[in-house]
């Protein structure tokens, strides 16, 4: 479905440092730096999949998403979207596709969401018992309701996403981009969103792409992730093998009858937090039953359990051997995991 | 993206975008009492000829020039460029450019169908014009009723060309609103908004009759208010280098377009 293969995307940025004499000079000369947004990126998703793009700001993966969307043309690669390549931006293409920005909109801002459905009715040429059944069916699952005839300025950030999902869904689209979808939105919004997102997915088959700064989002969507960093591909592969490989520890919560010191904890692993009831070690995989076993042994234990580390650390540790790697080599520019021994599929 | 498909949803792009200009009737109203220089003008002119006419204009026809220049200024105007260069600099020109119609139709819709607010501004201002001046005033040749129609056709596209053209500077340029303040001096000087273009200096006016602004504004009133209606080969003749301001701009439209489209693939998205 989805076909890259040595993608590269650079900028010309116009530099200059602060201040009225370096604006004076710049008048005359401009400095101007190459940035690789996207340097050498390769992969293929496959129709129906539904892949997580992960990677701190400024990684590349918005600019690979709005190359994929025919929105940016890449500076050499090549890129095949179902047998489109997506620069020439043809109607047949454009009618397989659709890109949700979270921070753009397309709705139109004075009129209710329901012109703006009409409106893509049209420019997508959807029949209408096809569009009055989609409506039908996006109306339920997004829980539209009255929304669709208020003012798109009068509606809350999570109503007019949902209703900016809505209108980009108005004509079925195979591939599916979305850029942070759940920005903003609160915790009960985001949990409507990404069941909206799967029931899409599985009914009608559709690849998704996703990129989000909320964990939880490509956790529950995504069974495959992509980590791109500094513009290249750090990671492809499940989401699981990619913790396993950064954080190979287990988090064990202990919960105490009675106080117990930090010192006498020291012993089952690495302590990251203790409290007056509660404490929270790290220990390695391999070492988890062994350290249980000793845990509820030794010390006054009222509850106990073994959970992964939050995604967000992981990833959070994962851009950071990042950062680090790119300063240490910056002329070879490895990825993260290769810092951390990682490889890519 | 195809013609076929931009022209099958035209129909749909004229009633959005009439919903939304109703939506936007207070802002309309506000530019329309800002378009108000023409009546102003008009007293000035009209106290001016009380003592004899300037060139062919005596007081009658100072008002009929200038309630006429009113009326076509409402039918043509447009600020399209203002929207262009607010979504290119902010990047929301994606979402138009993921809709298979080209950007330029769907301005250009939005364009036409705010014409029924402004003929609904325009149509009592006529109404006054027809009792103030009468109606012989204004042109009584049906042929010259044709021409103007096709002049204000003319002067609405090379309005909204010049809008386009200068919106899509923001592509290469910080902000095209100043491009679009320069345009205007000229325009409002040299386009018979504010002076009749035959009261220019001799060298003046000849100069004015190769450049863009007059065909905007000046020769739709000048037909209307009957200037041509003993020369109908002169007409033609301004007729004629209008249209060809229309391909022109219409030629650097598509060329800007082009160009910008590349930079914003290029740099932005």
């Amino acid at each position: 479905m989805i076909v890259v293969r040595d993608l590269r995307k650079h900028y010309r940025v116009h530099e200059r440092p602060p201040g009225v004499a370096a604006a004076f000079r710049s008048l005359f000369r401009r400095a101007y730096k190459d940035v690789a947004a996207v340097d050498g990126i390769s992969f293929a998703i496959a129709s129906g999949e539904r892949v997580g793009f992960l990677g701190p700001n400024g990684a590349g993966k918005t600019t690979t998403l709005k190359v994929l969307a025919g929105l940016l043309h890449p500076t050499s690669g090549e890129v095949d979207v179902d047998g489109h390549d997506p620069r020439r931006r043809e109607d047949a293409f454009l009618k397989k596709i659709m890109l949700v920005l979270g921070q753009k909109q397309q709705l139109l801002w004075d009129l209710p969401p329901s012109e703006t459905f009409e409106l893509n009715r049209a420019v997508y040429d959807v029949p209408r018992a096809q569009f009055a059944e989609t409506m039908g069916e996006l109306s339920e699952l997004l829980e539209l309701g009255d929304l669709v005839k208020k003012p798109a300025r009068t509606l809350s950030l999570g109503e007019r996403m949902k209703c900016e999902l809505a209108a980009a869904l108005v004509h079925r689209p195979k591939v599916l981009f979305l850029d942070e979808p759940t920005i903003g939105l609160d915790v009960s919004m985001q949990a409507t969103v990404r069941d909206f997102v799967e029931r899409y997915n599985q009914r009608y088959g559709a690849t998704l792409i996703l990129t989000s700064h909320y964990m939880e989002d490509v956790a529950r969507l995504c069974p495959r992730v992509i980590v791109i960093d500094h513009g290249k591909l750090a990671y492809d592969g499940t989401l699981e093998e990619l913790v396993a490989r950064i954080r190979p520890d287990k988090r064990i919560v202990l919960r105490f009858a009675r106080p117990v010191d930090a010192s006498d904890l020291a012993a089952f692993g690495r302590v990251v937090r203790h409290g007056a009831g509660e404490s929270v070690l790290d220990v390695h995989k391999e070492d988890v039953n062994r350290v249980v076993g000793q845990a509820l042994a030794q010390l006054p234990v009222s509850d106990l359990t073994v959970e992964n580390p939050p995604l967000e650390e992981v990833m959070s540790e994962l851009f950071a051997r990042g950062r680090t790697a790119a300063a240490r080599t910056e002329s070879r520019s490895p990825g993260p995991l290769e810092a951390a021994e990682g490889s890519t599929r | 993206m195809s013609l076929r498909a931009s022209v099958r949803a035209f129909p749909t792009l004229l009633r959005v975008g009439f919903a939304d200009a109703v939506a936007y009737r207070a802002e309309m109203l506000v530019w329309v009492l800002a378009t108000t220089m023409p009546l102003v003008q008009l007293a000035l002119w009209t106290a001016v000829a009380a003592d004899g006419p300037v060139g062919r204009y005596g007081q009658r026809e100072f008002t009929a020039y200038f309630l006429a220049t009113f009326i076509v200024r409402q039918i043509t105007g447009s600020w399209i460029f203002y929207e262009i260069s607010f979504e290119v600099r902010n990047g929301t020109l994606s979402m138009r450019l993921l809709r298979p119609v080209h950007p330029l139709l769907a301005y250009a819709a939005e364009g036409v169908a705010a014409m029924p607010m402004r003929f609904a501004v325009s149509i009592p201002v006529a109404i006054v014009a027809f009792v103030a001046v009468g109606r012989s005033a204004m042109t009584r040749d049906p042929v010259t009723w044709c021409l103007w129609t096709a002049s204000i056709a003319g002067a609405w596209l090379i309005t909204l060309l010049v809008n386009l053209i200068i919106g899509c500077m923001s592509f290469f340029v910080e902000s095209s609103t100043k491009l679009m303040d320069a345009w205007l001096v000229f325009y409002f000087v040299l386009s018979g908004y504010l002076i009749p273009v035959d009261l220019f200096p001799r060298g003046l006016h000849a100069l004015v009759e190769w450049l863009p602004f007059r065909y905007q504004i000046g020769l739709s009133v000048e037909l209307v208010t009957g200037a041509y209606d003993h020369d109908r080969g002169r007409a033609l003749a301004l007729l004629a280098r209008q249209w060809g301001w229309v391909l022109v701009a219409l030629a650097a439209t598509g060329a800007v377009w082009r160009r910008g489209l590349r930079q914003f693939a290029a740099y932005g998205g």
